[in-house]
C-alpha cells in the first residue's frame, strides 16, 4: 500500500509533457504485448473447438462444442512421440558437444600470451562471412559417410565462432589474480580452467547452452536434407509435414467418412499440435531468463 | 606478451622468435592440442574443405566424375544465372524482403527498450519482458504454421474481418506477412541488447538530469541515446551484412504454389536446383554469387560508418 502511493506520488511529479508522452508509450506496449498474446491465446481456445464448428463459425464459448479429440489424435499419434524422441536426442548431444568444444577454444584465444592467435582468429572469423555453401557442404557430408547419420545434424554446427567469442569475452572479464594464484601454487592449464575459471562462468555456459539447445529444438533445414528415414526424425520434420505440407500423419484421420470431414479435422490437428509442440519449451524458458541479459551483454562487448 | 612464459623467455634470450615459440608450443601443448584441437579440426572440416568444392561452380558438375573430371566451363553458370530472366526477380525479392525487413524490423526494438526502461515498477516490467521474449521461443516450422492457420480462409484474421480471403496464395502479401511475422516473434527478443545497454546508462548522470528538470525527451537526448548508440551501430552493421544471408528456413516453409513470384529468394532457389534439381555447379555458381554480394555489402557498409563514426567500425 505504501509502496503504491509512493510510486504514484513518482508519476505525479512529472511535468504534463511527460505524464502525456508515457501514457502514450504505455499504450504502445500495451498494443504490443496484446498483439503478441491474442493469437496464442486463439490458437489454445480453436485446439478445444469441434472440427465443424471452427470451420461454419469460428470460436466459440458454447462448451458442448468444445472437445479433446484433436489432442487425443495428435498423442496418440506414433510419429509425434518418435520425433520427441529424436529432437531431445539430437539438442542435448548437440549442446553438450557444441558448448564443450567452443569453452576448450575460448581458452586459449582468452590469454594474452597464447602463440598462434592471430593464425586461429583468422581461421575462425573467416569463416563467420564465408563458406562453401549448399552443395559443396552437401557432398562432403554426403563423402564422409555421413548421411542420414546423426552426425550429420551435430558435427557440422557445432564449433560457433560468435559462441566462442562470447566466452573469450567473459574470460578475459574473470579477474586475473584468480590466474595468478593458480599458476604460484603450480596448477597445470587444466587445473586451472576447469576448477577456477570454469566455476565463475556459469552464466555464460548457462546463456550458450540454452541458445545451442534452442537452436537445434527449432531447425529444420540440417534434418531435412541430411536424414531420409522416417524413424531419424526429428520433431520439427514432422510438424513440418503436418503444419506446411498438410498431411497429417497416417492414421491421424484415416477413420473419418468424407475427404470434408478429413480436411476439417486436418485443420483442428494443427491447432493441438502447435499447442504440444511449442509448450515444452515455452515452459522451460522463464527458469533462464535471468541469464539473458547477462550473457547478451558479454556478447555485447566486443560485436 | 609481456608476462608471459619468464622461464621460457629467459633460457632462449636472443635465440629467434620461431624457437621462442617452439619452446612456448612445447610448454604449453595443452592449450593446441587439448583445447584449440577440436575447434580447429571442426572449423578445417566442416568450413574450409567445402571452400574447395566452390571450384565446382566453374563446371558442368558430374558426380559420377567428380570435381576435376567434371567439365571446365569458366563462368557459364554464371552467365545462365545473370542472363536467365528469373535473375533479376530472385535478386529483387531477396533484397526487398531483407531490405524491408530491416526497415520496419530495426527500429521496433529500440523503441521496445525504451518504453521499457520507463516502466516504474520492476515486477511489472519483468512480466512484460516475459511476454515479449515468449515467442523467440517458438520455431519456424510452428510460427509459420501458425501464421497459415490464422490467415487460411476461415482462420482468425478472415473471421475478425468478415472475409474469406486466401492470403497465402496471394503473391502481394507474403512479404508483409514474412516481416510483420518476423516482428511478431523477435523484436521482443532483439531488444534485450537495448534493454541491457539502457540499464547501464549511468544513474547519476540521469539523476542529475532529472535535478535539473530535464524532461523525458531530453534525458533520452542527453543520456539514453549515447549509452546505447554504438550498440545500435553494430546491430546496424551486422545486420546490413547479413541483408543477402536472409534465411531459408522461414522462406520456404512460408511459400506455396501460388505466391511463388515473391517468395523465391536466393537461398530457397538454390536449395531446389542444387538438391532437388542436382544442378550442382550452377546452383553453387549462385549461392557463391550471393555470398560475394553480402562480402561487399558488409565491407561498405563498415568503411561508411566508419567515415560517420570518426574512424570507429567494427
Amino acid at each position: 500500500m505504501n509502496q503504491k502511493v509512493k510510486k504514484k506520488s513518482e508519476f505525479a511529479k512529472l511535468p504534463v509533457g511527460d505524464k502525456v508522452l508515457l501514457i502514450i508509450g504505455y499504450i504502445l506496449l500495451g498494443m504490443f504485448v496484446v498483439a503478441i498474446i491474442f493469437p496464442m491465446v486463439y490458437i489454445i481456445l480453436a485446439s478445444f473447438i469441434d472440427p465443424i464448428t471452427l470451420q461454419n463459425s469460428g470460436l466459440t464459448f458454447d462448451f458442448s462444442k468444445w472437445t479433446t479429440t484433436a489432442y487425443e489424435r495428435v498423442l496418440e499419434n506414433a510419429q509425434i512421440w518418435v520425433g520427441f524422441k529424436n529432437a531431445i536426442i539430437y539438442s542435448v548431444l548437440f549442446t553438450l558437444l557444441s558448448v564443450v568444444v567452443t569453452l576448450l577454444a575460448a581458452y586459449p584465444m582468452s590469454r594474452a600470451d597464447f602463440k598462434g592467435k592471430g593464425f586461429f582468429n583468422t581461421i575462425f572469423v573467416i569463416t563467420m562471412f564465408f563458406g562453401g555453401g549448399l552443395i559443396p557442404t552437401y557432398l562432403l557430408i554426403s563423402n564422409l559417410g555421413m548421411l542420414n547419420t546423426i552426425w550429420a545434424i551435430l558435427l557440422p554446427g557445432c564449433f560457433s565462432v560468435w559462441n566462442m567469442i562470447i566466452a573469450r569475452t567473459y574470460y578475459m572479464g574473470v579477474p586475473r589474480d584468480l590466474q595468478e594464484a593458480a599458476e604460484i601454487d603450480g596448477a597445470s592449464e587444466m587445473v586451472y580452467f576447469f576448477k577456477i575459471l570454469l566455476p565463475v562462468c556459469s552464466p555464460i555456459i548457462a546463456t550458450i547452452s540454452m541458445w545451442q539447445f534452442v537452436g537445434m529444438w527449432n531447425s529444420y533445414f540440417d534434418a531435412m536434407i541430411y536424414l531420409h528415414d522416417a524413424a531419424k526424425q526429428p520433431l520439427q520434420l514432422v510438424l513440418r509435414s503436418i503444419l506446411i505440407q498438410n498431411q497429417p500423419e497416417a492414421g491421424m484421420v484415416a477413420d473419418m467418412q468424407s475427404t470434408a470431414a478429413r480436411a476439417q479435422m486436418a485443420e483442428l490437428l494443427k491447432y493441438a499440435t502447435i499447442i504440444i509442440s511449442s509448450l515444452p519449451l515455452l515452459i522451460m524458458y522463464p527458469f533462464f531468463q535471468k541469464y539473458f541479459d547477462n550473457g547478451i551483454m558479454a556478447g555485447a562487448v566486443k560485436g | 606478451m609481456k608476462k608471459d612464459a619468464p622461464s621460457a623467455s629467459k633460457e632462449v634470450k636472443g635465440a629467434s622468435r620461431l624457437h621462442n615459440t617452439g619452446v612456448y608450443m612445447r610448454q604449453h601443448w595443452q592449450l593446441y592440442l587439448i583445447f584449440m584441437m577440436p575447434a580447429f579440426l571442426l572449423t578445417v572440416i566442416f568450413r574450409y574443405l567445402p571452400m574447395g568444392g566452390i571450384s565446382m561452380a566453374f563446371t558442368e558438375y558430374n558426380p559420377i566424375r567428380g570435381i576435376f573430371g567434371s567439365e571446365w566451363i569458366g563462368l557459364e553458370n554464371f552467365k545462365r544465372f545473370l542472363s536467365s530472366p528469373d535473375f533479376m526477380q530472385y535478386l529483387m525479392n531477396t533484397l526487398k524482403l531483407s531490405v524491408y525487413g530491416l526497415l520496419w524490423g530495426f527500429p521496433i526494438p529500440i523503441i521496445l527498450a525504451f518504453l521499457l526502461n520507463r516502466i516504474m515498477s520492476k515486477k511489472t516490467k519483468q512480466n512484460i519482458q516475459l511476454v515479449l521474449y515468449m515467442p523467440n521461443f517458438i520455431s519456424v516450422i510452428v510460427l509459420c504454421g501458425i501464421v497459415r492457420i490464422l490467415l487460411s480462409p476461415t482462420g482468425m484474421l478472415n473471421s475478425l474481418l468478415g472475409t474469406n480471403t486466401n492470403f497465402m496464395t496471394m503473391p502481394s502479401a507474403f512479404r508483409t506477412i514474412y516481416i510483420a511475422s518476423g516482428i511478431w516473434q523477435g523484436a521482443g527478443w532483439a531488444s534485450i541488447i537495448y534493454t541491457a545497454a539502457l540499464s547501464n546508462a549511468s544513474k547519476e548522470l540521469k539523476e542529475a538530469a532529472v535535478i535539473d528538470g530535464a524532461n523525458i525527451i531530453q534525458q533520452i537526448k542527453a543520456v539514453e541515446w549515447p549509452a546505447i548508440k554504438d550498440t545500435v551501430l553494430i546491430q546496424f552493421i551486422m545486420s546490413v551484412g547479413n541483408i543477402m544471408s536472409i534465411g531459408f528456413e522461414k522462406a520456404y516453409a512460408l511459400q506455396t504454389d501460388m505466391n511463388m513470384s515473391t517468395s523465391e529468394i536466393i537461398s530457397t532457389y538454390v536449395y531446389k536446383k542444387g538438391l532437388l534439381d542436382g544442378d550442382y555447379g550452377f546452383s553453387t555458381a549462385v549461392g557463391l554469387f550471393n555470398t560475394i554480394i553480402n562480402i561487399i555489402l558488409l565491407i561498405s557498409m563498415n568503411q561508411i560508418v566508419k567515415k560517420m563514426n570518426e574512424g570507429k567500425g567494427i
